[in-house]
């Protein structure tokens, strides 16, 4: 099978600076505590990479509002993808969920929502850990093309896309700095 | 660093890279048998056939877990009970199994390169469970995970490997990647169960316990190969035993407080190691046993999810 060199991408436009990336989350921590009148009986779990960052960060502004501090898992994917054999090696960075989900509202947190097979990866991966009470789905971008009837509880941008463009969330924990952009392949 | 190879079959052609990918792999899902449902999709619809030519209790069982917790089909084949018995030669039996389309089949056989045979005449790729006095690259793997996790890394670390080197396809498995991994390796036993190739692999070699133990970081005990062994290697076990059993007086006359001791089981307990020493503080001889799972699904799981499954 011939190797497929990865596409280059260049960048088109900026959706969200620092501070509109900080507002956004903001609005969503206050939607969290309305929709579920409160803090109590949540917990965050990110998906590996940025939606990490981004769960902690969703904590964070809780505590502030709330003063409730929620517990934030880390859930990693790959074991439960569809796609396994067809990406090249599977990268293990491993599940990390100290806490136990059984009764708990979990609000699942991921940086880009997309075709939305990743959420449905993520499903399976969390009802095996055991029953939460219920399963809300935080992203901070919905770029539309979706593949599985999943939609989010709590968006911070919808941003229509075309398939051939990519959306990168940078963030300071990774990137060095806060912002979103759309990026467009480099013809060769 | 991606994973390419179709097989595995030996420490010895491996990189540095692809080790610790393996390593870090099983690290990684180690976390699963800590789960109330020990199970992931991973490898559901994939089956995984264990072939063993030889007895085994713990590589046997933790390949069966492993493929069973990653959700996988897996069948287990035994010399005994089979159409060996009838006659049947191995590549035969072997070429039957992969007629049933089995992704991974993984082999233990007496013969020195029973695996890279099969690797070259099956499609299918092939895990090397113990190959003869040859490499059995799954142990060293946990070997290494084990090390890893109670030291914090690799780099720099001094390994004694004691006892029946000769005959023993963990030590040059070990070997291998522990030298790869820019860890040294002193083997010690007597002078009858040191092959002479050993210092080419670019271990020290020393005959006295008191002396290989003295300034390492982890010792590992070899099981004394009693049903490999032709008689005048050792002139009775009871002197092997006086002469190369490590207890606890021993250790602590010799060793330093921090050791780790290791043995890749079976323990001939009151042989090689005196039972205080194998259910002692410093060893982790369990621990090993539970990161051999962990370790097999990596194996399984970087094999099987090679980008194209096949011929890639």
């Amino acid at each position: 099978m011939g190797a497929v060199p990865a596409p280059r991408y260049r960048e088109k436009a900026q959706v969200l600076d620092e501070t509109a990336l900080d507002r956004a989350l903001t609005r969503i921590a206050h939607e969290i505590l309305e929709k579920n009148g409160g803090a109590k009986d949540l917990a965050f779990v990110g998906l590996r990479t940025r939606g990490v960052s981004l769960a902690h960060r969703l904590a964070a502004k809780i505590a502030q509002i709330d003063g409730t501090t929620l517990p934030v898992g880390t859930l990693d994917i790959t074991l439960y993808r569809d796609d396994l054999g067809m990406r090249g090696t599977p990268v293990i960075r491993g599940t990390d969920i100290p806490f136990s989900i059984k009764d708990k509202t979990v609000v699942l947190v991921d940086d880009v929502l997309f075709t939305g097979r990743t959420i449905r990866a993520a499903l399976d991966a969390i009802i095996d850990l055991g029953r939460p009470t219920a399963i809300q789905l935080a992203c901070l971008i919905d770029r539309g093309h979706r593949e599985l009837p999943i939609r989010p509880d709590y968006v911070g941008k919808n941003l229509p896309t075309s398939r051939r463009e990519s959306v990168a969330v940078r963030m300071r924990e990774h990137d060095g700095e806060d912002r979103v952009v759309i990026e467009e392949p480099v013809e060769a | 660093m991606s994973w390419t190879r179709k097989d595995l079959l030996a420490m010895r052609e491996l990189e540095a890279g692809e080790i610790v990918l393996l390593v870090d792999t099983a690290a990684s899902l180690q976390e699963i048998a800590t789960r109330d449902i020990k199970k992931v999709p991973a490898l559901r619809g994939k089956t995984v056939v264990n072939l063993f030519y030889e007895s085994s209790t713990r590589t046997r069982t933790s390949f069966e877990i492993a493929g069973k917790w990653l959700s996988a089909d897996v069948i287990n084949f035994s010399a005994s009970g089979s159409s060996t018995s009838k006659g049947e030669s191995f590549v035969d039996t072997a070429k039957n199994i992969a007629a049933m389309s089995p992704d991974v089949v993984v082999v233990r056989h007496s013969s020195a390169g029973a695996a890279a045979l099969l690797a070259r005449e099956l499609p299918c790729s092939i895990v090397n469970a113990g190959d003869g006095a040859h490499e059995h690259p799954t142990q060293a793997l946990l070997d290494l995970l084990t090390i890893r996790e109670k030291k914090g890394h690799f780099e720099g670390l001094h390994v004694a490997i004691v006892g029946d080197i000769a005959h023993s396809r963990v030590a040059r498995s070990n070997i291998h990647g522990m030298r790869k991994l820019g860890m040294t390796v002193t083997v010690a036993g007597p002078p009858t169960l040191i092959p002479p190739f050993v210092q080419e692999l670019g271990a020290k070699v020393s005959y006295r316990l008191e002396d290989a133990i003295g300034d390492v970081d982890v010792i590992m005990m070899l099981r004394l190969q009693q049903e490999r062994m032709t008689a005048g290697l050792i002139p009775s076990v009871r002197e092997y035993s006086r002469y190369w059993g490590l207890t606890l007086d021993k250790l602590a006359r010799h060793a330093r407080p921090d050791v780790l001791i290791m043995h890749p089981g079976p323990v001939n307990r009151g042989v090689e190691l005196s039972p205080e020493v194998a259910d002692g503080p410093y060893s982790v001889i369990l621990d090993q046993v539970s990161r051999g799972v962990a370790v097999r699904m990596g194996v399984l799981l970087l094999l099987a999810g090679r980008k194209g499954g096949d011929g890639g």
